[in-house]
């Protein structure tokens, strides 16, 4: 699947804004993403969303992913 | 949490009215319990030393003529506290500070005394010896070749392009898609504006307070008044190097937070001066400790460019912002930087953001972080593309709105998103399209938030009358006990009146993140849904018992158990009250609870529309007309949606207009006070109009959106646009005080 990266990531990711990936669950993606470009990490360990189809999820490494979702890796959300 | 929330379309009963909030006798007679009204047997009272200097290096502290007065019980440096501090060490230098004083006001030392001005007569003793280092708190000059550096050592995380040297500058965000230089390519006008915003504060009544206990055997007890006790018991037992499970905390009612009590500022302190006295400590932040020492917003400079073709449509935007977040890490410049653009449907855009330090306090969450002050930069550029192109601004913004399935400008593409239902709600808006008066201006700007959901655990208690205990761990800071008190009675069928929510201290319920993120309604009244769903099984069960049918043939509808269908017999319907009644009977009491990690919180968007008039001869702004529009999934209680309208709003107009805060040249804060630090009182503000939009979010059983925090995101563009409509000048600076008007409309000539 493609996973879209936010720009900060791209340098440590090969420069792309995407990155193919196979996965069934953020578990899974993010996972195959370290395996891939170790150099997110540091990025994964201060924190991140997964947004699968529009719904951003913060805590649910155990979630599916269905086929043919757009994936999209962002920032952990704050608020106030 | 997989999106197994069964949203459907339902006619509420008790959702969506005005119920009186169940904490509002205790409010208005006096008897509720805020952060300074604890006291214990044996109490000490704390109080800090402060630095008065904005950077220097802590070359000795000499004790001994405090701790001499009699009364002193003790006093606490940072060497009292364990070197590991499990990943909060900036959070305990934020508290009281390690080698060197970072900023005006950084705590030093505390002192425990019997008394309160004991122990700040015996805080006046305490001698240190520092030596000044040159400071910067102004983020465009912490950037500068040659500022002064606050953190050596400190590199650019997220910037391949950074050189090894020291720099202030913590980290570098970048967002966005498509080709920026191609789009702007094909503008025929673009627009390119710089501006700054100020530091504001959240200006809560409630000055932080608390009472913390620590014994020998290491257990502790905090009371405090705090946006997320469960946050508190975590961070302060890493700093003291205990168990979360030996710490309890109790949230106690809270005088407002809007995201500035998310974190600690003085519990730390009152732990480690009641471990050294073995007494319960208090400590109360007085109104100066509160400017100077806890977490304001981030002050920021922003450059932005749009570009637009003469059709009206935009083409390309960027934006780098810069935001310093204080002494520390951590500015939510990568908030904003997502959020800059995320109203409108763009083919090519870009924003970076920089994350700056300043010898400032370290920056706290503020409704909807790092969002309203790119709203002002972004907003006031579209409202003067929209002008060079001369187009109406409400309808500039109609035609370029993100709508369902665009991609929005951080990333993702959006699911279902209520932007354009509020541009058109505007535009039919009596207030739209009421002539303008004499001598005013009219301003329109949108705003977006996140929103988001966490980790939530309710548990809700049948009693044996037939009424229900609610606990959740979320403290409430804007009616939420009213809300799930709301949604679980729809749920059970039950009176409003026969649910009593609490908000259970850490050791009586499992982990709750904050009551941040505008999460209560939808993560906690998700849980509360859910719990009251798993008691209506049990009750089911319970009744299927009594009636001595299988539980499969029992259903739960009205406010009790019926048979499910003719071959289930014929029984006459039990109720909460008649099936509890006999709970002793069927398996003990009945019970519902819910753990879950909710996500699916559905983003939030809102369009502000104002009248303002400028005094030609002062520059003083009066907002004469105000209008808020946006969606809230579903209202459960419509009154404290629209307070939460209402609030941000005004709240984001004193931010426009007065609020900012103002250090000299020696890096002191000069507006450490209410009369100098200037909130909106109610004579300063119209009433605020507001228009709840409903576009259900999928991810909540009854639609319900996050409503807390967009709010302040529109209302800096709206006067801006306001202003400028009134007074032909535009303004690049937030606050927009009468001295900067006056200025600008002075340049105008």
């Amino acid at each position: 699947m493609k996973v879209g990266l936010w720009g900060s990531l791209r340098p440590v990711a090969g420069g792309a804004d995407s990155v193919e990936l196979e996965a069934a669950t953020i578990r899974d993606l993010l996972a195959a993403l370290v395996a891939k470009h170790p150099g997110v990490e540091p990025f994964l360990k201060s924190g991140i969303a997964v947004s699968i189809d529009g719904v951003v999820y913060q805590n649910s490494p155990g979630q599916t992913i269905p086929a043919g979702a757009e994936v999209y890796l962002l920032p952990r959300l704050r608020g106030g | 949490m997989p999106l197994d929330t069964g949203h459907e379309s339902r006619e509420f009963k008790i959702v969506g009215k005005r119920p009186v909030r169940p904490d509002g006798v205790d409010k208005v007679t006096g008897r509720a319990r805020f952060g300074a009204d604890m006291t214990a047997p044996g109490m000490l009272w704390g109080v800090m030393l402060r630095s008065p200097h904005a950077h220097a290096r802590i070359v000795s502290i000499d004790a001994s003529r405090a701790e001499a007065l009699p009364g002193v019980h003790a006093v606490v440096t940072r060497a009292d506290f364990p070197a590991d501090s499990g990943g909060n060490e900036d959070v305990l230098d934020h508290c009281i500070a390690g080698e060197k004083a970072l900023y005006d006001g950084h705590g030093i030392a505390a002192v425990a005394a019997a008394s309160r001005n004991l122990a700040r007569r015996a805080a006046a003793l305490i001698e240190v010896e520092y030596e000044i280092l040159p400071h910067v708190t102004d983020v465009d000059a912490a950037i500068a070749p040659g500022a002064p550096i606050i953190r050596p050592g400190l590199r650019t995380s997220g910037d391949t392009d950074a050189t090894d040297a020291d720099t202030n500058i913590a980290a570098k965000h970048e967002f966005g898609h498509g080709d920026v230089e191609a789009g702007f390519a094909k503008a025929d006008v673009i627009v390119e504006r710089s501006f700054t915003t100020g530091a504001s504060h959240q200006g809560y009544i409630e000055p932080h307070a608390c009472l913390a206990t620590m014994n020998a055997d290491g257990q502790a007890d905090i009371w405090c008044c705090t946006q997320g006790h469960f946050a508190v018991r975590n961070t302060c037992a890493a700093i003291m190097g205990i168990e979360a499970s030996q710490m309890r905390v109790t949230a106690s009612e809270i005088g407002g937070g809007f995201g500035g009590k998310t974190t600690v500022f003085i519990e730390p302190v009152a732990l480690a001066l009641s471990r050294k006295t073995g007494r319960p400590v208090k400590m109360v932040m007085d109104r100066e400790d509160v400017f100077r020492a806890s977490g304001p917003t981030s002050s920021a400079s922003i450059d932005v460019r749009i570009g637009a073709t003469e059709d009206g449509r935009i083409v390309a935007g960027e934006a780098t912002l810069r935001y310093q977040g204080g002494a520390y890490p951590g500015s939510p410049v990568e908030m904003g930087s997502m959020s800059a653009f995320a109203c409108y449907d763009m083919p090519a855009v870009r924003t970076t953001g920089y994350d700056v330090l300043c010898n400032r306090p370290k920056q706290a969450a503020y409704r909807a972080p790092g969002a309203p002050m790119a709203a002002f930069a972004i907003e006031s550029a579209v409202d003067d593309l929209a002008r060079e192109l001369d187009m109406d601004t409400l309808d500039f913004r109609i035609k370029n709105a993100a709508r369902d399935g665009t991609q929005s400008s951080y990333g993702p593409k959006y699911d279902q998103i209520g932007l354009l239902p509020t541009l058109e709600a505007a535009k039919a808006h009596p207030h739209w399209n009421a002539p303008i008066k004499e001598g005013e201006g009219r301003g329109i700007a949108c705003g977006f938030w996140f929103n988001f959901g966490g980790e939530t655990c309710v548990s809700l208690n049948v009693n044996a009358d037939g009424t229900v205990g609610l606990s959740v761990g979320t403290p409430d800071i804007g009616g939420s006990r009213a809300s799930m008190c709301q949604m679980a009675a729809e749920e059970l069928g039950v009176p409003y009146s026969s649910v009593r929510t609490i908000v259970a201290d850490t050791s009586s319920l499992g982990y709750n993140d904050v009551t941040d993120g505008s999460r209560v309604t939808f993560a906690t009244g998700l849980a509360t849904i859910r719990a009251a769903r798993d008691a209506t099984a049990k009750l089911c069960d319970r009744a299927a018992q009594l009636w001595g049918i299988p539980a499969a043939a029992v259903e739960w509808r009205d406010g009790a158990a019926h048979p499910a269908g003719d071959n289930a017999g014929k029984f006459d319907p039990l109720t909460l009250a008649e099936i509890a009644a006999k709970g002793a009977e069927t398996g003990g009491p009945v019970a519902g609870h819910c753990e879950v990690n909710a996500d699916g919180a559905g983003v939030s968007f809102g369009t502000h529309i104002a009248d303002v008039a400028v005094d030609p001869g002062t520059g003083r702004t009066t907002v004469t007309r105000y209008t808020v529009l946006q969606d809230a999934g579903k209202a459960v209680h419509p009154s404290y949606v629209e307070g939460q309208f209402q609030g941000g709003a005004a709240q984001g107009i004193g931010w426009a207009l007065n609020e900012e805060y103002l250090y000299d040249e020696d890096g002191h804060l000069l507006n450490s006070g209410f009369l100098d630090y200037r909130i909106p009182v109610a004579s300063d503000l119209p009433m605020i109009d507001t228009e709840i939009l409903e576009i259900p979010n999928p991810g909540h059983p009854y639609g319900v959106r996050g409503v807390g925090e967009t709010p302040i995101v529109p209302p800096l563009p709206t006067v801006a646009n306001a202003i400028r409509d009134a007074a032909g000048v535009r303004m690049t600076h937030a606050p927009m005080s009468p001295p900067r008007v006056l200025a600008a409309m002075k340049r105008r000539g």
